[in-house]
Order: C-alpha cells, then sequence, then structure tokens
C-alpha cells in the first residue's frame, strides 16, 4: 500500500571547500504523510533541505516532483515555492510590526484597479485562518501574537501558497508544551489534507508523536529511511550516531568527588541584584560542584548569573571570590577572578562570526593578557590545535570561519575559548541547547569532568533531565527571584516542578 | 573533482583567491590603460635633482588620501560606519598650523613660532576633533555618519575662524619641505609621510592585538564585551587615531601650497577615503579589514584621476568619468558579479565532464 510519492531526491550530492556536505543522499517524500529528517549537527540535514529549497545549488543528482515529469533544479526559493516546495525556518521570517492578515498575502496581495484590497484580504485571510483552526485574527499586528502562533501564521501562509510539501526546520525549538501541542494539531490537519511534511527536529519525543517516517543521515550519507513504528527509539540514535549507545547512562555514577567544604566558596553572593532583572540573592558555589538554575524561561535564570558575571553590573549586594570582597564592574574584571561565561545566545553573545576558529578561541586568554601581550601565532595555533583534539571539534582547519560550523561545534569552540584561560569558576547558560544529542552527551560529560578537576560550575538548561544528571545541587527561580534551593531527594523530575510551579501559584501565562 | 582542478591550475587559483587579488587587478587595469594614449606613462625621469613622471605623480598626490583610508579603515571595521569629517579636520589643522607659523599675519616670510610647536599643536586639535567624534560615536552610540557631520559642516567654519577668514600664506622654503622634496633628495617628501604612517600602522598591528579586538568589536560587539574587551573604548581609539591621521594629512596638504585655504584643503577628500577603504575590498559594514587594500585603494583612485588628466579630461568633467570607472570597478567586485564569473568558469570547465556523466547515465 505504497503512498504516492510527491517528491523524491535522488543522489544528491553538495561539496563546501573541505567538506563533502552531503553524498549521494536520497530522500522520498510522500503525499500526507509526516517524514522526519534526523541526525546529529553538521550530519547534512539543513543542507539538504536547502538544496531542495534552492539556497543552495546541488553539486550531482536530481529532484523530481509529482506532476513534473522532468528533473527540477531549483536555483531560489522563490522557485522552489512556484513548485510548491515551502519552508518555515526555526527563527519566524515574518514582519512582526504589520497585521496578521498581511504577512499572509505579502507579495500576493489581491488587487482592485492596481491597489491593495485590503477587505478582500482580511476576509479571505480569517478563512484561512479559520480553516486551520489557528486561533488569531486578521487585523491583529503579528507581534501582538504569542510565538507558537507566529510560527503557525508562517504555515498558514505557506499553505496558502498551495504548498505540497512543507518543510518545518526546528519549528518547535522555542515553543512550550502546550504551543507543542497545538502546532502538532496542525500539522496532523495538513496532513489529512494530503500534504507531505518534512520534519526537521532535535526532540526524539516529538518524533514519535507525530511521525511516520524517518529518513536518517550521518556525516553527509544517507544512513536509511524507516517506519517509525519499525525503529524502537534507542536504535534511532545509535544510527545517529553510528555506534551502539548506551541510552545516555547515568553519567554521573563515575563522578563521586562532591563539593569541597573546606575552603571558602568560590563564589559567594550576598544580597546581589541588578535593578528591573533579578532581586536580591544570595549564591554559592564551591570547588567541584555543579549547582543548576531551574526556573521556566524568564524567570531570572540567565539574568542572576550575568550579575555575577558583570554583564549587567550588579547595583547592590556583595560578591565573594574566594572568600574576598571583589567588585566587578564589567565582564574583564570577573575574568580577571578567573570566572567564565558561556552566555545563553550563542549566536548574538557568543561566536564572533567572521573569525577564524583559532581566534575565537584565543580572544579571551588574549583579551585578559591585554592589548600589548600578543600571543604569538605559534601560541595561538598550539592552543587551538590542543582544543580542536580535545573536545573533536569538527572544523575543515583552525583558519575555518567559526561560522561555517555546525551550531554543536560553535558551541565547542566557546567552550574550548573558556578552558583555555584555566577558570577556576565557569558558567554554562545553555550549554546544550539546539545541540545534537551526541554532542550533548559529551558536554554533560565534560562538565562533571571539570567538577572533578576542582572547578566550580554553574549550569542552567531548560531540559529537566539534564540537570537532574549533571547538578549535585539546584537552586530555583522564578519571577526574577531566586526562591529557593533543592538538594538530595528532593531532586527528581517531579521536585523540581513542583519547586519551579510554586506552592498553589497560579501559572502567570505569558513566559 | 574539485581536488584534481586544484592541482593543475593551484597557483592561478590560489592567486585568484586571495583577497588582494581583485583591488590589485583594478590597479593595474587603471595604471596599463594610459599605454593605449600615453605611452611614456612608466617613464620616469630626473629634472633638476628631482624624480618625474607620471608614476611618481600618481604616488605623490595619493599620499594624503593614503593616510587618511588608513584611518577610516579602523573607523569602518570598528563601528561599522564612516568619519566623514576627515576633510574638514585636515583644514582645521592646516589652518592651526598656518596661524601660528605666520604669527596672526595674513602673511608670512618667516617663522613667527618654532615649527615643532606648529605641527604639534595642529596634530592635538585634529586628535581632539578625533575625540570628539569618538565620544559621540562610541559612549553616546550616536551614528557615524550623524556624528561627524558635525565636523563635517562646522569644521571648516572653525578653521575660517582660526585664520579670521582669511588664507594665511607661510612663504618660508621650510614650511614646503613636507609637501615637496627633503633637501637633496629626489623623491618627494609626502610619499615618505605616506610610507611613514602606513609603516607605523603597520607595526601597531603587528606588535599589539588592536587589529584583532578592533574586528572583534566590528563584527560582534556584544559578544566581544562578553569576552572583556571594552568596546567602547576600542572604537573611541579608532576616532583618535583617525582624527590624528586627517592631522597628518592636513600638514601635507597645507605644505604643498604653503597656506592654509579654509575652504580647499581636503575639499571631498572624505569621500574619496571612504571609496578607497571600499575599492580595498572592506566591508562598509564593518569587521573584517585589509589595510594593504584600502592603501591600494587609495593608489587606484590617485592613478585614476591622474589617468584623466593624461587623457586631457579637463577637471570640471572629471568627476564623471571617475564615477563611470569606480561604478566598473564596484560592480566588478560585487559579490553577484563573482558569482556570476565563477559560475562563467566553472560551467566552461564542467561541460565535458557533464556531458560524459549524462551519457553515462543513458
Amino acid at each position: 500500500m505504497e503512498q504516492e510519492v510527491v517528491l523524491t531526491m535522488r543522489g544528491t550530492d553538495k561539496i563546501f571547500p573541505g567538506v563533502k556536505a552531503l553524498q549521494n543522499v536520497d530522500f522520498t517524500l510522500r503525499k500526507g504523510e509526516i517524514h522526519a529528517l534526523m541526525g546529529e549537527n553538521g550530519a547534512g540535514k539543513s543542507t539538504l533541505i536547502k538544496v531542495l529549497t534552492g539556497v543552495y545549488e546541488a553539486d550531482g543528482g536530481e529532484i523530481r516532483v509529482a506532476g513534473t515529469d522532468r528533473p527540477v533544479v531549483n536555483k531560489s526559493p522563490q522557485e522552489a515555492q512556484n513548485l510548491g516546495i515551502s519552508t518555515v525556518y526555526q527563527e519566524v521570517n515574518l514582519c512582526t510590526n504589520i497585521t496578521v492578515a498581511e504577512n499572509l498575502f505579502i507579495g500576493h496581495e489581491p488587487r482592485k484597479a492596481g491597489f491593495i484590497d485590503w477587505k478582500t484580504m482580511n476576509t479571505k485571510a480569517g478563512e484561512l485562518l479559520r480553516s486551520l483552526d489557528i486561533k488569531a485574527e486578521a487585523t491583529q499586528k503579528l507581534g501582538d501574537c504569542s510565538l507558537a502562533i507566529q510560527q503557525m501564521i508562517a504555515i498558514a501562509r505557506a499553505v496558502n501558497m498551495k504548498c505540497r510539501v512543507l518543510i518545518l526546520d526546528e519549528p518547535t525549538s522555542s515553543l512550550d508544551d502546550d504551543e507543542v501541542e497545538k502546532l502538532f494539531v496542525l500539522m496532523q490537519k495538513l496532513k489529512g489534507e494530503g500534504v507531505g511534511i518534512v520534519f526537521v527536529t532535535h526532540f526524539l519525543e516529538q518524533v514519535y508523536r507525530v511521525c511516520d517516517r524517518i529518513t536518517v543521515l550521518r556525516n553527509g550519507t544517507l544512513v536509511g529511511e524507516y517506519k517509525v513504528s519499525e525503529l524502537p527509539r534507542l536504535q534511532l540514535v545509535a544510527k545517529m550516531m553510528g555506534k551502539n549507545f548506551d541510552d545516555l547512562a547515568d553519567i554521573k555514577g563515575a563522578h563521586t568527588k562532591g563539593a569541597d567544604l573546606k575552603d571558602a566558596p568560590v563564589i559567594d553572593a550576598e544580597g546581589l541584584s541588578h535593578t528591573g532583572t533579578i532581586k536580591p540573592f544570595n549564591f554559592q558555589v564551591r570547588r567541584g560542584e555543579v549547582v543548576g538554575l531551574t526556573g521556566l524561561l524568564g524567570s531570572g535564570r540567565s539574568e542572576l548569573v550575568r550579575s555575577i558575571y558583570g554583564a549587567d553590573r550588579a547595583d547592590k549586594g556583595k560578591l565573594k571570590v574566594n572568600g574576598k570582597e571583589v567588585r566587578i564592574n564589567k565582564p574583564l574584571d570577573a575574568m580577571m577572578q578567573g570566572m567564565a561565561y558561556l552566555p545563553e545566545d550563542r549566536k548574538m553573545d557568543g561566536i564572533i562570526a567572521d573569525l577564524s576558529v583559532r581566534e575565537n578561541i584565543i580572544i579571551a586568554l588574549q583579551a585578559k593578557r591585554g592589548m600589548f601581550k600578543p600571543m604569538s601565532r605559534k601560541e595561538a595555533e598550539e592552543a587551538a590545535d590542543k582544543f580542536i583534539d580535545l573536545l573533536q571539534i569538527k572544523t575543515a582547519s583552525r583558519e575555518t570561519p567559526i561560522k561555517s560550523l555546525s551550531g554543536g561545534n560553535q558551541q565547542k569552540v566557546i567552550i574550548a575559548r573558556w578552558l583555555l584561560t584555566n577558570p577556576d569558576y565557569l558558567i554554562l547558560d545553555e550549554p546544550t541547547r539546539g545541540i545534537d544529542i551526541g554532542t550533548k552527551t559529551e558536554i554533560q560529560k565534560l562538565v562533571l569532568d571539570l567538577a572533578d578537576q576542582d572547578k566550580a560550575v554553574t549550569f542552567i538548561s531548560s531540559e529537566i533531565e539534564e540537570m537532574l544528571r549533571t547538578c549535585s545541587r539546584m537552586a530555583v527561580l522564578r519571577d526574577g527571584q531566586k526562591v529557593g534551593e533543592i538538594s538530595g531527594s528532593e531532586m527528581t523530575q517531579e521536585g523540581i516542578m513542583k519547586a519551579i510551579a510554586g506552592a498553589g501559584k497560579e501559572e502567570t501565562g505569558n513566559v | 573533482m574539485s581536488e584534481s582542478t586544484a592541482k593543475s591550475g593551484f597557483s592561478f587559483k590560489k592567486l585568484t583567491h586571495m583577497k588582494l587579488f581583485l583591488p590589485i587587478v583594478c590597479l593595474i587595469a587603471v595604471l596599463l590603460s594610459n599605454l593605449i594614449k600615453t605611452p611614456d606613462f612608466f617613464k620616469i625621469a630626473i629634472n633638476n635633482g628631482v624624480l618625474y613622471g607620471y608614476i611618481i605623480d600618481v604616488i605623490n598626490r595619493a599620499s594624503e588620501l593614503v593616510i587618511l583610508a588608513v584611518g577610516m579603515t579602523l573607523v569602518t571595521a570598528a563601528s561599522g560606519g564612516q568619519d566623514i569629517s576627515v576633510g574638514a579636520v585636515m583644514a582645521v589643522a592646516a589652518a592651526v598650523a598656518c596661524q601660528i607659523l605666520s604669527g596672526g599675519e595674513v602673511s608670512t616670510t618667516v617663522f613667527a613660532n618654532p615649527y615643532a610647536l606648529a605641527v604639534i599643536a595642529a596634530l592635538i586639535v585634529a586628535t581632539l576633533c578625533g575625540c570628539l567624534n569618538g565620544f559621540l560615536v562610541a559612549n553616546l552610540n550616536i551614528q557615524p555618519m550623524v556624528a561627524t557631520l558635525i565636523l563635517f559642516t562646522a569644521g571648516r567654519g572653525i578653521a575660517q575662524l582660526v585664520t579670521n577668514g582669511q588664507i594665511t600664506y607661510v612663504r618660508v622654503d621650510a614650511y614646503q619641505i613636507l609637501g615637496s622634496y627633503f633637501p637633496g633628495n629626489p623623491i618627494p617628501a609626502p610619499i615618505f609621510a605616506a610610507l611613514a604612517v602606513v609603516i607605523i600602522a603597520y607595526v601597531i598591528l603587528k606588535k599589539t592585538t588592536l587589529g584583532l579586538y578592533i574586528e572583534c568589536v566590528g563584527i560582534n560587539s556584544r559578544a566581544a564585551r562578553l569576552v572583556g574587551l571594552n568596546s567602547t573604548k576600542i572604537k573611541f581609539i579608532t576616532y583618535v587615531i583617525c582624527g590624528f591621521l586627517a592631522g597628518v594629512a592636513g600638514l601635507v596638504a597645507s605644505s604643498r601650497i604653503y597656506s592654509a585655504d579654509a575652504n580647499n584643503v581636503g575639499l571631498n577628500l572624505e569621500m574619496d577615503a571612504i571609496l578607497a577603504v571600499a575599492l580595498g575590498g572592506n566591508l562598509l559594514g564593518g569587521g573584517k579589514f585589509t589595510l594593504a587594500g584600502s592603501i591600494i585603494g587609495a593608489y587606484t583612485i590617485q592613478a585614476l584621476t591622474t589617468t584623466l588628466y593624461a587623457w586631457n579630461v579637463s577637471s570640471d568633467q572629471l568627476p564623471v568619468y571617475k564615477a563611470v570607472v569606480v561604478v566598473i570597478i564596484v560592480i566588478f567586485q560585487s559579490p553577484v558579479f563573482q558569482k556570476w564569473a565563477k559560475g562563467l568558469g566553472k560551467r566552461r570547465t564542467a561541460v565535458p565532464s557533464a556531458a560524459a556523466k549524462g551519457g553515462a547515465v543513458k
């Protein structure tokens, strides 16, 4: 009972200078199915999609679309769209400052005598939204809708352009559980209408929730295409990683050293605060300890560490480092005290995109040393090579611009940048976000190794499981305030959820 | 496939991928175009003990522009904007120097004050202008174009104020040296001034990490701050350097005409300096930069001007022809054109292999 095929890609090759991003990859999409495209970072998922949508030109292979009896070559996303292939990216590519209807019809507005026919546009938009069960008004400003609704409107726009193939590139990574649920309902609905959906995600759970088939890529080659019902989760992970995988077993087991209670805490904050972002808090981290910060997005997790690091200058309170009171006015002061900070937003605050891997690695140490003591080229190269090797950073060379690395490898470079400064205290804010499962485990292990080496670590993550695996203690935040700490037997999924939610408090809706 | 072509045409491919390849090609193309009408363009002769020739003229006349281009490159890289006040700052520096040397007179034949004092005062004033620009851009976060517009408009007025609205003449041989020749040396002195600036800039960028810091701040100033760099200070420094160098250029320009002509010293030179940066292959949006590219760009612009004179284009029509050539060069260097040219080359080499492939399939 083969379904009708809407799209086939055969023998797709794509070569970048020094890297074979895709080698002889096949991909088949059937009518009315949700097809997951899985693989670690750098496996070639994005490249495949970009070849399909005409962002890149393939170096080999052919693409066939149902209804056209010859291979198609998409030279631009526009051409792909005309063939019925639409893409919705992780970051919503719509304009937040105009209305929902305008966003839906931008570029092909209904016209009357050359002028935009607003009335028809708004009616049509309303019909479209209703038909897809999207809870938004046509005349509402897009910016006033939640991120999930914006995401759905992006999908609605694609649907409105009569798409037969809908590509969703990590659509759920910035949504909360409720919103993901709504998105899935919409996906099922479109599936019922015969749209073939390509779903790219890192979340295994979601794949098993909604998908029918899975295509797995690894290192730019096709591993295989499977029916979801025939591929258990563990095997999927094994196929993605290319090795048997012990289900992220209890990596904590081997690490038992724990906190060093003899010396003064590495970080001891007393009533520290930054007006408008984080209310006064006390916070201690000792050597050999990984302390987690947990709470909902926007609860002040990042703001707390930013005030310690001097990214936002604390305006009240005291901070002691290794028992000595210090004044931190700017990040450099914190670095001089042996702190390191991996920021939450890798793109905006972490990488220096056009600079090479080498320059990105040495920059923090170089800033610490000062302008008049440049590292020699040799020293810099040795440092870069050491960490590329140590953290197994996948890059064509140390001179490759960091922007051409995959997300997980970019993150490893940022980690290398800080390890090179040999810090006492590391702040890792969402170090594993948007990173494939293999690298995730590597980073988690690294965090525990660092604690073993007597470093103090603060770890922030939205994934509770990951926190449980790495942290020995956790501080809980809610609405810009530290509301407590949990440790020992309370450190379970349930215990954390309870602490985050607070006793009998209504959820405050907006994140 | 890429490996095999890399092997056969290794050196050429490497050459064309060099960052400075296009700027150099443009410069050479402009220079060579003279051979059509002016066969003796590259001839260098010695008259009265000094070097003469079109090519010497190009290098000599480009000196101020080279000096400005160095500062403009750093400002552009760090702040993603340009300092449009440099021409006016040149006029201010020239006015200060001449006024001190003439002792307030309209014209003088002897120094009223020590030469060194005049030079130092002029450079300090120019540097202060740079500080003002730097403060507005780096500390107050005003857009560079808007911030430097202030001195762009006010600068020549300030110069007029300094010289009491007159053109101050310093008819002393010693003052003219910087704009003409060192005694007994056949090479024009401005060339040495430009060379000195370039060498010092190169040494500073080599011996300190300023270059790396500037690139970091220009690419991502938020990330730069979090790795311990003081983005504000670094941007500020580049404007100070730019102001100082505008002062140096102003002294050279003023020495050429042994006067301070507030309305004409460095007129429109800021636009040429920005163009030099762009022609050198630098992004005007900031980030990675190549100083050598900007310097080549500066010589290209002067070569173009001299070439057009050699073609007997009258000076009032010059900007039109210059614009046409600049447009061609800029199109030639644009990413779209380069992609197209690359595709053209690729298609030519790829056609036989693709045909073979197609045959094999069927």
